[in-house]
């Protein structure tokens, strides 16, 4: 059993949601990364995103793209964020790290070797922005050859036909984007979540994680009584902005700590 | 050679060969999808025909005249130079084709708001004017950096009645526009119509805009028989994303004897890394803006900062169409230097009395190039994409003189 559907089987049997934070590898320095993820799990957090940095993240709002820009002005590839993942895994072999980002630094990489190098370091998902299940067949073949999840978003816009689809291609869970806009945007609407899931659950048997938008205690838990994940991505790399390299982690930790309280709450 | 029956792309998903494809967020899927399905409904209703040739005709000015460069020719002594004048349309060059026929589609789909992105911000004023003719509310987004090197036309965009965005992340130009103008969409997506610039971006924008752009090469074919009996040995045009180009060479693809030449950025040549020349470059595959296409990037699959004197190249990748011509043999991509297109640009003004937008000048300086090798009997058609006034500040600056 993968490490993803290992911990949503366990979450389910506490009745409990999972927690879903991501930082952007790399951010904010190559050394703090690793420390970063052992962090947020202690904290409370069930799965890891790691963001692959990309020098034009067209789906991110201005947070996550200061990330980004941080992030590869400190030298931070694809190959440096597998290598991280593989230092994780050294003291942590069951929280699940799922890599996500654009599809350019893979495509550059070659789909087969990168599949092969998640394999290896212990990445168990992969969700690419940029690559809807109509151009992720080759990809998501190699990803599949070696147990790798494909992660895949469902939006706001996301007709019935469409949820078909990548029910059949999606694995361990699905991302459901909350809004219509980039990540961090502010225009979070509770009850348009509300109406949108039972027509995803209709289809998609997968746990189903909902984020975009979630900003503090109290959205993560309306937002976690609706579905079975919180994905929180901009409000965390603010705060990682926000600190100094010796405050960083004791403040990420304190903001996940404060977000798993809410989140059990659900 | 391909025959007019086997060259037929994109196909149904939007590929040209391995190029194309519709790489975006799911959160657009189904706008582009949308789009697709509105394009294609249109695309051969008469009435969508007839209103934009008539806009075309009325409002932008066409035909567009094929005129005799002979002063040049006859300094160059070889073959005879022939441009095609798309300076001459209403808002001085060929972006007005494009941003018609969009405008069309979108009044037709029910859009009241519009937006772009823009390099030179030639496509930023065809956008505005378009947007002020059918009225629209019209949102331009254009790099930082090449606000500064165009203000002409940001004040041109304003007095249409068009808001522009400054973009400040990533390289401040014409791709950090486009990121952002894909957020404005996918932040709006029900309200509002991207208007695409160039023959590039997700399915069915290259397809589309090359349609609306063959007028064109379709001109051509018609006009140089008329003037020289025949068609021309070589049609060129510049190619940044591209779309210029694709206007002229897409009539031209069945059109065997006729040699095909995209002209891109060489900046400060292509040895120096410091261009905008992914085909020339021989740049690797990649993904960026909605389609696959030849990339300029680095091992780790990061987009590279390109370099051009003229904004409207500046991009560090090209329309899946020219990549598809290019492995297919049909067309030839070459690079022009800075230094190359301003002597040309000069060239032209001083032979001709006709200032070339900086872009069209890169095509002009490879007509330049090529001309002395040939007898006086060839003739080779440029595609003068557009005239130069917005690039005076730039010259003057290169000349040392201030305006």
């Amino acid at each position: 059993m993968s490490r993803i559907q290992a911990t949503f089987d366990k979450l389910k049997q506490q009745q409990r949601k999972a927690l879903i934070p991501f930082i952007t590898a790399g951010d904010p320095s190559l050394q703090l990364t690793v420390p970063l993820m052992h962090g947020l799990v202690e904290a409370g957090a069930d799965v890891l995103e790691l963001g692959v940095p990309f020098s034009d993240p067209m789906a991110d709002g201005p947070t996550i793209q200061r990330a980004s820009e941080r992030a590869l002005k400190h030298g931070m590839s694809l190959r440096g964020v597998l290598a991280m993942v593989a230092e994780f895994r050294t003291q942590d072999a069951t929280t699940p790290v799922v890599l996500m980002g654009y599809g350019n630094p893979i495509e550059a990489m070659g789909w087969e070797v990168f599949a092969k190098r998640c394999a290896e370091v212990g990445v168990d998902g992969v969700l690419t922005v940029d690559f809807p299940p109509e151009e992720s067949h080759d990809a998501f073949e190699h990803l599949q050859a070696h147990g790798i999840d494909p992660i895949f978003l469902l939006a706001p816009t996301t007709n019935d036909a469409r949820i078909q689809q990548v029910a059949k291609l999606a694995r361990g869970y699905v991302y459901y984007v909350s809004l219509k806009g980039v990540t961090g945007a502010g225009n979070l609407d509770l009850s348009a979540i509300e109406q949108k899931l039972p027509q995803l659950r209709k289809h998609i048997k997968l746990p189903i994680g909902v984020g975009f938008g979630i900003r503090d205690a109290a959205t993560a838990l309306a937002v976690a009584k609706l579905c079975d994940g919180v994905v929180v991505g901009s409000r965390i790399v603010q705060e990682i902005e926000d600190s100094t390299e010796q405050s960083v982690v004791g403040n990420v930790s304190k903001l996940v700590k404060e977000l798993r309280l809410a989140v059990d709450k659900a | 050679m391909q025959s007019k029956q086997m060259y037929n792309y994109p196909d149904s998903t939007g590929h040209f060969g391995q190029f194309g494809g519709t790489y975006m967020a799911e959160t657009l899927i189904p706008a582009v999808e949308e789009l697709s399905r509105e394009y294609l409904r249109y695309r051969d209703d008469p009435e969508f025909k007839a209103e934009f040739a008539y806009e075309l005709k009325h409002y932008v000015g066409r035909p567009s005249p094929v005129y005799h460069a002979k002063r040049l020719s006859e300094s160059l002594g070889g073959a005879q130079i022939y441009l095609k004048r798309e300076d001459l349309n209403h808002t001085g060059a060929h972006k007005i084709n494009n941003a018609i026929g969009q405008a069309l589609l979108a009044k037709r789909m029910g859009k009241k708001r519009v937006i772009a992105e823009t390099g030179a911000g030639m496509h930023g004023v065809a956008t505005a004017t378009v947007a002020a003719r059918f009225g629209m509310e019209c949102i331009v987004y254009m790099g930082a950096e090449d606000i500064q090197r165009q203000a002409a036309n940001v004040f041109r965009m304003k007095l249409l009645g068009a808001t522009v965005v400054p973009v400040e992340s990533g390289s401040r130009t014409l791709k950090d526009a486009c990121n952002e103008a894909i957020r404005d969409w996918v932040t709006n997506v029900e309200s509002t119509f991207y208007i695409f610039g160039t023959a590039a971006g997700p399915h069915p924008y290259p397809m589309m805009v090359r349609d609306f752009q063959c007028v064109i090469g379709n001109e051509a074919k018609v006009q140089m028989p008329e003037m020289i009996g025949r068609q021309p040995d070589a049609v060129i045009a510049c190619v940044g994303g591209g779309s210029n180009a694709i206007g002229l060479f897409y009539p031209y693809i069945e059109e065997k004897n006729v040699q095909i030449i995209g002209v891109e950025a060489g900046g400060h040549g292509i040895a120096s890394g410091k261009h905008a020349a992914p085909l020339t470059a021989n740049a690797k595959v990649g993904v960026l803006h909605g389609n696959k296409v030849y990339l300029i990037q680095d091992e780790n699959g990061q987009i590279i900062e390109t370099h051009s004197i003229s904004a409207g190249l500046d991009y560090p990748g090209v329309g899946p169409e020219h990549c598809l011509l290019k492995d297919m043999g049909r067309a030839q991509y070459v690079a022009i230097n800075d230094d190359e297109a301003l002597a040309a640009f000069d060239a032209l003004c001083r032979f001709e009395g006709i200032i070339p937008a900086l872009e069209s000048s890169h095509a002009i300086a490879h007509a330049i190039k090529i001309a002395p090798t040939m007898s006086k009997d060839k003739a080779l058609l440029v595609n003068l994409s557009g005239r130069g006034d917005k690039d005076m500040n730039t010259v003057a600056t290169l000349k040392g003189i201030t305006l």
